[in-house]
């Protein structure tokens, strides 16, 4: 098996898997029906962007596991998501700026990978962008609402973008296997997306009247699997059900 | 893989268009566009079906529903899920258009036009119950993955919109 390609995937896809899982835990808890029915949505499409990966990614091993097996029976440091996706659902204003500085990246990102030698990888990326449209229209839309919106929801907003900047760096950190597959002209060179990001981010935050952050201490370690404690958690209630009843199909 | 040319044996037609989406039961899957090929080989029928959405649960059940229909025409079938080329709003058929239009949901507006609504508060889809274009974007997203919430200021109807995807 080619485990660079292999593990390129799961780099890619334990991302939208647990950026999904986060959201998904919204259901019913959402600060209005509309709001919840939206998060609800963005997790759906990043569940559904995470099973074609994980397909691909089973078909690539080539032994007995399913997409069901990497998904939920791998341990925590076996996760390689960045660490900005499994931070937790603090408030809304946390939620929507964790979903903000995702999908700005989540977007650039699909446009190279819509461009990949891989066949697969780049029909899941054309097919991705299109829902990651939507998404990034959604959460751009909220920070400017809630940043130029009451005091409040300024000063909230603001903490969150705060709190969160440090998960941003790590986004365009290179691994082993993304240097393998970039050389293969298969995955995406993440660092050339890093000042376009960072400008799109500052613009939107400016429109928003909040300041963009000028820390340079950031946080690092998800794509090594070296996590933050909220990811155990949120595992816990992932892995639930596969766990207790081994091989339950739904 | 970039044809967005339909390969359907014709003796298919008939029993595929009497599958529909399970969401949106007035609406066959061939008007829907997600049948991309079916061919009949050594008496097996390989359909190839694209998702409307990556994450859409509708897709599963269309697969079995497709093999049922099939199977009670005497056909053994194999589905391959195929996402390249992605589906797009486009390949809605003019009578799914009406079908979805008649079960209320308006249907996709050009890329343009639906930017303008979703964006920019513009009342252009037209209201499935009173035909009024004075409605507005209650939400983006609806009540499943291709679909936004709009209401109606004239007869205060609340509908689903079909989202443009191209």
């Amino acid at each position: 098996m080619n485990q660079n390609l292999y593990n390129y995937i799961l780099g890619v896809a334990d991302n939208s898997l647990i950026l999904g899982q986060r959201l998904g835990s919204l259901t019913g808890h959402g600060p209005s029906l509309e709001t919840d029915i939206a998060c609800t949505n963005i997790s759906l499409d990043l569940f559904g962007q995470v099973r074609s990966y994980y397909q691909y990614a089973a078909k690539i091993a080539g032994d007995k596991r399913t997409e069901d097996d990497i998904a939920m029976l791998r341990k925590e440091r076996e996760y390689v998501n960045v660490l900005l996706v499994e931070q937790p659902n603090t408030d809304f204003a946390y939620t929507m700026a964790r979903q903000f500085l995702f999908d700005v990246y989540h977007h650039l990102f699909l446009t190279q990978l819509e461009k990949s030698k891989d066949l697969t990888l780049s029909a899941i990326a054309k097919k991705s962008i299109k829902e990651v449209s939507y998404h990034q229209r959604f959460s751009t839309d909220w920070i400017k609402r809630l940043g130029d919106g009451t005091e409040v929801s300024h000063q909230k907003t603001q903490e969150a973008i705060d709190s969160l900047w440090t998960y941003t760096d790590e986004l365009f950190h290179q691994t082993e296997a993304d240097k393998a597959m970039v050389a293969e002209g298969i995955g995406v060179d993440v660092t050339a997306l890093k000042e376009t990001y960072y400008k799109k981010v500052d613009e939107i935050l400016n429109e928003a009247t909040l300041q963009t952050p000028e820390s340079k201490w950031f946080q690092k370690g998800g794509k090594q699997g070296i996590h933050t404690e909220h990811l155990g958690y949120l595992l816990s209630d992932l892995q639930y059900m596969q766990r207790t009843y081994p091989n339950m199909e739904w | 893989m970039t044809t967005t040319e339909q390969n359907i044996d014709e003796i298919l037609i008939p029993i595929l268009e009497k599958v529909s989406d399970p969401e949106i039961p007035v609406l066959s899957i061939m008007d829907m566009g997600v049948v991309r090929s079916a061919v009949i080989e050594n008496n097996i029928v390989r359909v190839e079906i694209t998702p409307t959405y990556s994450g859409c649960p509708a897709m599963d059940v269309i697969g079995d529903d497709i093999k049922a229909a099939l199977k009670a025409a005497g056909y053994d079938s194999e589905i391959e899920l195929i996402l390249a080329p992605a589906w797009t709003t486009d390949w809605i058929t003019p009578r799914g258009r009406k079908a979805l239009e008649d079960y209320g949901i308006a249907a996709p507006l050009n890329a343009e036009a639906d930017k303008d609504v979703l964006l920019n508060g513009k009342r252009l889809v037209k209201c499935t119950n009173c035909g009024s274009t004075n409605t507005r974007l209650v939400s983006q997203f609806g009540s499943t993955a291709c679909k936004a919430q709009f209401q109606c200021d004239d007869c205060q109807e609340p509908f689903d919109y079909f989202k443009c995807l191209k």
